[in-house]
């Protein structure tokens, strides 16, 4: 049976502890939606709960607070990675409530 | 794109592998590849090997079901380059058993014998609120889904909310039904890596 657990913890070791340009605290802050400054917040909180939402503008602000294009890639992609993790993990410990009960 | 670095900043050679598509399928690169194979190790490679897994990796469920799946998140998320390109892997898999696009336009799914159709509510609900509960899943065991279906199910709805999010996030193009039909046959015949 297909089994995504050991792939799917090695992109999250890689996209969270590996090398990148934006600081770690930075691709956490995205991955978890949480505790992200003023010029990301909305992006971040557009990639996870709104990405039709996303508009052009959206990433000129980002760009415009300094931040590089390689550094607006990692923060995006780990705002994605992250919201796909919540809702994994809710559905994952559904799974298991009800196969106990 | 909205990043030029994943229209142009690829390095050589992935330049020439670009240049070596286009000839070959006659076709634009589509932006899915060209995000995939912008600094790889960051992230095309990593989760190359998660949709790999969920969507050509051993399971209860087809691929053409799987594809369809992957649809049917992406139609919940309105994306449509995921709902094309999906769409028609899953109707090329399926091979006129089903029609992806007309079953996918009745909200109830009625047209699709169970369990996958209550498989596809949860993951519809699970895309849309973000989140299940126990109740949600005890119905798709009800409707006769194995655990393991579940987990599958689970593993394309995954992959799928990340692609999608990243579709719109960097605003990929929507190619040509011909450039959807040369992924399509790309995909079923080569998997995802």
């Amino acid at each position: 049976m297909s089994n995504i657990e050991h792939a799917r913890e090695a992109l999250l070791r890689r996209i969270l502890e590996g090398h990148g340009n934006a600081s770690p605290s930075d691709r956490r802050a995205a991955f978890d939606n949480s505790g992200l400054g003023e010029s990301l917040c909305q992006l971040v909180d557009k990639v996870a709960r709104n990405p039709r939402g996303i508009a052009d503008e959206d990433i000129d602000r980002a760009r415009q607070s300094g931040l590089s294009e390689d550094q607006i890639f990692e923060i995006v992609v780990c705002a994605a990675i992250g919201q796909a993790t919540r809702q994994y993990d809710s559905a994952k410990a559904a799974l298991e409530s009800a196969r106990g009960n | 794109m909205r990043l030029q670095i994943l229209d142009k900043g690829h390095s050589f050679g992935t330049k020439a592998l670009f240049a070596l598509i286009r000839t070959v399928s006659r076709q634009p690169v589509l932006d899915v590849i060209k995000l995939g194979k912008y600094r790889p190790d960051f992230y095309g490679a990593p989760m190359s090997e998660v949709t790999q897994e969920a969507m050509r990796g051993p399971s209860p469920w087809s691929v053409a079901d799987r594809e369809f799946m992957a649809a049917f998140v992406a139609k919940t998320n309105q994306c449509e380059f995921c709902i094309k390109a999906h769409s028609a892997v899953a109707d090329l898999a399926y091979g006129g058993e089903k029609d992806v696009a007309v079953l996918m336009c009745d909200p109830s799914l009625n047209g699709i014998g169970e369990p996958l159709r209550a498989t596809m509510l949860m993951i519809r609900k699970l895309t849309k609120e973000h989140a299940v509960d126990a109740d949600d899943m005890r119905a798709v065991l009800a409707a006769g889904a194995s655990a393991q279906q579940i987990e599958d199910a689970l593993a394309v709805c995954f992959s799928f909310n990340i692609i999608g999010r990243l579709a719109d996030s960097f605003s990929f193009s929507v190619p040509s039904p011909e450039g959807f039909g040369a992924g399509a046959k790309y995909l079923l015949a080569r998997g995802y890596r």
